[in-house]
């Protein structure tokens, strides 16, 4: 059964983010310097925190994979990078935003996060490219997942890294006047880190479920049409899971080889 | 001598991506006994071998190799079977003397057994030449060397006597041939002469079984046939 | 990892008659694949001119790319170390090519030997290549660009080359053998292995910054010694337990 509690988790994901975009922007208060684009801020704080957690995800799925070699843990480990990906130039796109509405540019090597979240994306964008150029379904899964381990490895000391050689010129503060975090902005930006994990979560299930889907009704048809009503399939970067069709036995031609 | 098979297969399989490169293939091989694996290209010859050696993993099936299963327990079957196969394994820059102490060092065999092969092989004169100067026949010689170095007890042999003159072959029998008390399996393209050396005939054909008996038992126009 | 150690064992015991006759110095195996890498490439060299002359001819880029005509603190520390890793490229290329085109990785799997004696032969050859490399590279950047003196500078320069060829050989051999057996294994090199290297850049060049100060060489900030020694520590770590899942089939 596919996307089991698909739909209470869109419901979820839904009101979240319906009450996230609310809060912002009706509670959440103006702040003092940036004005109202500061509010972006909401987005792509929560969407980076959400990426660089899910890769780190992956690596772990991916570990996962190689221990116990089954195939579900390579497919929900590239899905899981795979949307990451589409969250980290979502985040990169609202960071430069962010960047041109505090500092006047539209990018700042200042900020450790947006910093090391642009290679960490240069890192990941390369995981499609290497399975894509692996033919072999069974070793593309493997390989794939051996990236995963070193690249969700990568993430948090890149972070580090680029943090410790980040100059702090600008506090990372983001308060109205009094500085630090007023409680309000805090409990938007909670809440919106909630609105955007479910969002992640939800696209997951989803692509998961397509996928599972689409592979099953190729089984099916094969089963059912037999193996010529199903088109071969090309080359792929996307973890392949159906059983691989036996071939159809032969007619033996003649009687010596039917004897023996 | 021990009575376990030396080589024992059960519906073994082995795929990539969605085609079958092997399939439900069956065989057993008493120790001592020579395997002569028949078929067109592409029938999975050469995927026996390699799954035979470890060097590709079952994907199905049953597969016990010298006594051990497959793929649990490949580690114990290193280094107790020697390939050879289309490609030498050589390194081209290196002599035939470095390729074969290279070799040694790998299998812990003592080196002075590297220049016992050489000098059966009547190598010893271009032993230090590198091996890309090597015509083919000298070469196959040298390989010959390697795939039996560490003395192994199951020989796996693509073709062993192409580009082989018949003076080079005589000499590589007593190591690979009938007479070196080994196991063997052997692929072949040769119906009569495959038949001839042959303990067991297998043929395959697109990844499966179309022919399996002992060799007395089978009839040169069914092996034939395979080619067809 | 006793595992390996146990199939080493085991494995040596039932190679019966070899072992036996074994007046064999028991060579341990990643020394007698790193032997034979550095003698294939003793033989026909190729990687260690190939990246040297790539260095120097970048040298001279930056000189025209810059417009200066010599670099000093930070910068010179970033052209140099940006210049290595860009050299190193070109090793990490070709390290397992030998392997890869003539069967050589049959040989090599065939053997009853832990598959990661591979991974630590490979990885040491790379960081000798690279040694090689960087004894006349750094010289060539102290006569081309380098401002300061680069006497002061080279016991501080050997240590912290030194961690970063350690980095650059446990990465480059990881993705060397990643890249291996894929088609477009040349392209795939360069755009997995220079965003992980990275933080050793970061590492590396901050290091070095203070080395080819105007005034003399400074003191190593030895935050970044830490950081490019955890570097060091965590991929080699990584590399040497998944490495083997890229050999097997």
């Amino acid at each position: 059964m596919y996307g089991k509690g698909l739909r209470a988790l869109t419901l979820a994901a839904f009101v979240a983010l319906t009450t996230t975009f609310a809060l912002v922007f009706f509670y959440a208060p103006l702040d003092a310097d940036q004005g109202f684009i500061q509010k972006i801020f909401y987005v792509h704080v929560p969407v980076a925190i959400v990426t660089l957690c899910a890769y780190v995800l992956g690596g772990i799925l991916a570990a996962l994979h190689l221990k116990t070699r089954e195939r579900r843990w390579d497919l929900r480990s590239y899905v899981v990078i795979h949307i990451a990906l589409i969250f980290n130039v979502v985040g990169l796109l609202t960071g430069a935003i962010w960047a041109k509405a505090s500092w006047g540019h539209w990018w700042v090597w200042d900020e450790p996060t947006l910093v090391s979240f642009l290679i960490v994306f240069l890192l990941f964008a390369t995981y499609q490219p290497l399975r894509f150029s692996i033919e072999d379904p069974e070793r593309q899964a493997r390989y794939a997942s051996v990236f995963a381990v070193m690249a969700g490895a990568f993430v948090p000391l890149n972070f580090a890294a680029v943090r410790a050689a980040t100059a702090t010129v600008h506090p990372r503060t983001f308060g109205t006047t009094e500085g630090g975090l007023p409680s309000q902005m805090a409990w938007v930006f909670l809440v919106a880190i909630v609105a955007i994990a479910l969002l992640f979560a939800l696209m997951c299930c989803y692509e998961i479920a397509a996928k599972q889907t689409r592979w099953q009704l190729r089984a099916l048809r094969r089963r059912l049409l037999g193996s010529d009503a199903v088109a071969p399939l090309g080359r792929s970067a996307a973890p392949a899971l159906g059983e691989p069709a036996r071939p159809t036995p032969r007619a033996p031609r003649n009687p010596a080889e039917a004897a023996s | 001598m021990d009575a376990t098979p030396a080589i024992e297969l059960r519906g073994v399989g082995r795929r990539y991506g969605e085609r079958w490169a092997l399939d439900d293939v069956s065989v057993a091989v008493p120790a001592g006994a020579t395997l002569v694996v028949f078929g067109p290209n592409g029938a999975g010859k050469s995927t026996l071998l390699r799954v035979l050696a470890t060097l590709l993993r079952p994907h199905g099936g049953e597969a016990h190799v010298l006594g051990e299963p497959l793929p649990e327990r490949e580690w114990a079957v290193r280094g107790r079977v020697g390939l050879l196969a289309h490609e030498a394994l050589l390194y081209r820059d290196l002599s035939a003397r470095e390729n074969l102490r290279f070799h040694a060092r790998l299998h812990r065999v003592a080196e002075s057994r590297v220049e016992e092969l050489l000098e059966r092989m009547h190598l010893r004169g271009r032993a230090d030449d590198p091996v890309r100067t090597l015509s083919r026949g000298l070469l196959q010689r040298v390989a010959v060397c390697r795939a039996v170095l560490h003395d192994p007890p199951l020989l796996l042999l693509d073709e062993p006597r192409a580009n082989l003159d018949p003076a080079a072959a005589e000499l590589i029998e007593p190591l690979i041939g009938r007479t070196s008390g080994r196991t063997r399996v052997v692929t072949s393209h040769d119906p009569a002469g495959g038949l001839a050396e042959a303990d067991l005939a297998l043929g395959l054909r697109d990844g499966r079984v179309a022919l399996s008996a002992p060799a007395r038992e089978v009839d040169l126009a069914a092996v034939e046939e395979l080619y067809r | 990892m006793s595992e390996p150690v146990m199939r080493e064992r085991a494995s040596a015991a039932s190679a019966g008659a070899a072992s036996e006759a074994s007046a064999a110095r028991p060579m341990r195996p990643s020394l007698a694949l790193l032997r034979k890498d550095l003698l294939l490439e003793r033989r026909a060299p190729e990687a260690v001119p190939a990246m040297l002359l790539f260095s120097i001819t970048t040298f001279v880029l930056f000189h025209f790319g810059l417009g200066r005509d010599e670099v000093s603190g930070q910068l010179a520390a970033g052209v140099l170390t940006v210049t290595l890793l860009f050299a190193a490229i070109l090793g990490i290329n070709r390290l397992f090519v030998s392997e890869q085109e003539e069967g050589g990785f049959d040989g090599v799997l065939l053997a009853p030997i832990d598959r990661t004696a591979l991974f630590i032969a490979k990885a040491a050859a790379l960081f000798v290549f690279l040694a090689l490399v960087e004894v006349v590279a750094v010289a060539a950047f102290a006569i081309l660009l380098l401002g300061p003196s680069p006497w002061p500078a080279l016991p501080g320069l050997l240590l912290i080359l030194t961690l970063l060829n350690t980095a650059l050989a446990v990465v480059g051999t990881l993705v060397s053998a990643l890249a291996i057996r894929t088609r477009a294994r040349d392209l795939i090199v360069p755009i997995v292995a220079l965003p992980l290297l990275v933080p050793a850049l970061i590492a590396a060049a901050r290091l070095a910054a203070p080395l080819f100060a105007v005034g003399g060489a400074d003191a190593l900030p030895t935050k970044w010694l830490a950081v490019l020694a955890l570097y060091d520590l965590v991929f080699g770590l990584l590399a040497y337990a998944v490495f083997d899942f890229l050999l097997e089939d």
